[in-house]
């Protein structure tokens, strides 16, 4: 059937009503704020979270292990890598730590991107099935992986006992640094899976894209060792200046630099609209295109 | 928005362009075109109209059945008014909490045990937490699973995933249900805890939207039908019509009787039959046999001869080859003294066709009843026996129940302390 009569281009309205009969209706009232959904649909957030949780580690023999296994052994690479043998700098703080509590934030936010980046897809017989906020499944893995990284920080203040590193007033930043690096980690990570749904293409450039990153973050060395100038471009990155901070938030060996967490704090909360505006633009043929 | 309806639909429609997955998917096709210049017309595409100017309105608590040939657009349909997909243009009122079920057991999990997936699945199909801790026991029961359910469901059948989902399902309470074809899976017991669910929905008086290629089922549960053909709404009334409608479409495709099957016809062809009607029992051509229906089988001949005593035969045989009855003039005690030369008719009129449905076939034979003579035999015509509701069961009746159903009576001596058991529903003990 070939069709151009005017009748049909004219702008669809899809309204649903709800009496306030009980407040389970909700779910259906006619506007539909990203917010007010998140708290709607916050118990199949959970849900969604807790079968990432669950399915994660499933059959498998270390379980929740793996969760420390990863920054560990990668910590303890680049200790001998780029410690002992490239002996890049560490601003005085012991390498294990300093590596640590970057790669601690850094794994939570590279892995997350990658697996956000797929939820989309990889559930798409639920978008084609059911109806609830998309956000809801990059958002479930953003909240899911914030396990291995409390697990991790576990691990991290075994460290700080072993070291006998008195823990500071900066740690009370802690919870505002893992605020923004659960945003910035969903910003990116929606966005991909928003953008995967149309162009494959997505599966093969987030590894790559990831690899690089890594080098223009302060993961494996410190900012303090980019030229003055360079400093405040390299926190346009929003992992640069995030990453920085957590490490200063826990070993205060250099004053805190605020400049470079406000820049990553801008270009996150920016960058999060901005993938937020586009992924509600294309939500709606999801379930068609998929 | 009347304030008695769920459900409003208007002027709703929806198009596809088609090869439009294909080519805007690599990004690299679009550089290219971003490169070759903007100006450049794109490729026109095809559009493909799913649904086209729907418009009709349930009232609130209203069963309606949505019938139509695959691919005629009952699941996009379904798929708008669940919100999954948008339309094109028109507009939708849906007053209430919806609950969709396209699919029995959406979003379960493999690695996760039947527990942990009742969760998923229940939270999924937008039920609370705390209904489903409400309900869980009543879920599992229903299931029939208890003993495997801490168990992954990737060691469990598909009939157990299906049983598993359908328990979950059965356990939600939204104002309006929206309800794919799931009837159509699983052995007779799912279909029969899935009808009698359904019947709980129905009184309970919920506004349900069901799709169903189950006649039997629509007629008894919907009290109203949609029929959807290519993507218009071909006919919307009571159930009952609109199921005549629909499948009178498919009998004008091929009609059953319509073809006399000759290859292979025995017989010394002094009188042969020429043609075979199928006619309901006031005479009009019938488009469609339903089950429980009377059926007036006219056989027309022409004797090129003048011959005496004939005797007119019909067997009826199962796809599978078997005799289930055999009808003649010659049995029925008939005496023709004589036909021919030239054309006529005999008929046979059968007062209730008590076959499940399905296909069968009807032979027909015409002999002298004083001599050993054939004049004509093995000529064929299929029948087809539609589901009806005549039996007073939306039981899809097929043919895993025999070949034929009996008007029956059952008695059931009421006993004192079973008089009104809480789960008489659920268990579909009536």
């Amino acid at each position: 059937m070939r069709d151009a009569s005017p009748a049909y281009r004219e702008t669809p309205r899809v309204s649903v009503v709800s009496p306030m009969r009980s407040p389970a209706l909700d779910d259906h009232v006619q506007s539909h704020g990203v917010l007010h959904e998140l708290r709607t649909y916050r118990e199949l957030l959970f849900f969604l979270a807790w079968r990432d949780v669950k399915v994660r580690y499933r059959q498998t023999l270390l379980g929740v292990l793996w969760a420390v296994i990863q920054p560990l052994f990668t910590m303890a690479v680049f200790t001998i890598l780029f410690g002992r043998l490239a002996n890049l700098p560490s601003d005085g703080v012991p390498r294990p730590i300093f590596y640590f509590s970057a790669l601690l934030p850094w794994l939570y936010i590279s892995n997350t991107v990658s697996s956000a980046s797929m939820s989309l897809v990889s559930n798409s017989n639920l978008l084609t099935k059911i109806y609830f906020p998309r956000i809801m499944l990059p958002a479930a893995v953003a909240l899911s992986g914030l396990l291995d990284f409390l697990v991790g920080s576990v691990l991290l203040v075994g460290f700080f006992v072993y070291y006998s590193i008195p823990l500071g007033w900066g740690l009370l930043l802690w919870p505002a640094l893992v605020i923004q690096m659960t945003v910035l980690a969903l910003a990116i990570g929606m966005f991909l899976a928003a953008l995967n749904v149309q162009y494959r293409d997505v599966k093969y450039a987030v590894p790559f894209a990831i690899q690089l990153w890594l080098f223009v973050t302060p993961v494996i060395y410190p900012t303090s060792m980019v030229p003055e100038r360079f400093q405040r471009l390299l926190a346009l990155n929003p992992a640069g200046g995030l990453i920085e901070a957590f490490r200063h938030a826990l070993v205060p060996s250099a004053p805190m630099r605020w400049d470079l967490l406000g820049i990553s704090a801008i270009t996150t909360v920016l960058g999060f609209f901005a993938a937020l505006v586009f992924f509600k633009k294309t939500e709606r043929a999801f379930a068609d295109i998929i | 928005m009347s304030a008695a309806n769920s459900i409003e639909i208007q002027s709703l429609s929806k198009s596809y362009l088609l090869g439009a997955k294909e080519r805007s998917r690599q990004l690299r096709e679009q550089l290219v075109r971003l490169l070759r210049g903007p100006f450049r017309a794109r490729p026109e595409r095809e559009t493909i109209w799913a649904l086209r100017d729907i418009s009709f309105a349930v009232p609130e608590g209203q069963v309606v059945g949505i019938i139509g040939r695959n691919g005629a657009g009952k699941s996009t349909l379904l798929k708008i008014l669940s919100r999954i997909t948008h339309p094109t243009s028109g507009s939708i009122r849906v007053r209430g909490r919806v609950a969709s079920l396209l699919e029995v057991g959406t979003g379960f999990h493999e690695e996760l045990t039947g527990r942990e997936n009742i969760y998923l699945n229940g939270s999924i199909l937008g039920m609370r937490r705390r209904d489903i801790e409400r309900h869980f026991d009543a879920i599992v029961e229903f299931s029939g699973l208890s003993q495997f359910i801490d168990t992954p469901i990737k060691r469990f059948s598909s009939g157990m995933r299906l049983r598993l989902g359908f328990a979950v399902a059965a356990h939600l309470e939204p104002d309006i249900l929206i309800v794919d074809e799931v009837l159509a899976v699983g052995d007779a017991g799912f279909q029969k805890k899935c009808i009698s669910a359904m019947e709980g929905l129905r009184s309970g008086g919920r506004t349900v939207l069901f799709v169903s290629h189950n006649m039997a089922a629509v007629e008894n549960l919907c009290s109203r039908a949609l029929w959807i053909d290519s993507g218009q709404l071909r006919m919307d009334g009571n159930a009952k019509d609109v199921i005549k409608g629909y499948l009178g479409s498919y009998a004008s495709d091929e009609q059953s009787g319509q073809q006399l099957q000759v290859e292979g016809r025995t017989g010394t062809g002094e009188v042969r039959f020429t043609s075979v009607e199928l006619l309901n029992p006031d005479g009009a051509a019938s488009p469609i046999i339903q089950s429980g229906d009377g059926l007036v089988v006219r056989m027309h001949y022409r004797a090129e001869r003048y011959v005496h005593h004939p005797s007119f035969t019909v067997r009826l045989f199962t796809s599978m080859g078997t005799l289930i009855t055999e009808a003649s003039t010659w049995l029925h005690g008939l005496t023709i003294p004589s036909i021919g030369p030239g054309e006529g008719y005999v008929e046979l009129e059968i007062g209730a066709l008590n076959l499940i449905p399905g296909r069968y076939g009807l032979t027909f034979s015409v002999n002298s009843s004083t001599e050993a003579r054939v004049w004509d035999a093995d000529v064929r015509v299929f029948l087809d026996v539609e589901p009806s509701a005549a039996y007073g069961t939306a039981r899809a009746l097929n043919s895993r129940f025999g070949i034929v159903y009996f008007p029956q009576r059952w008695k059931i001596p009421a006993r004192e302390e079973e008089s009104a058991p809480a789960n008489d529903r659920q268990c579909g003990v009536r």
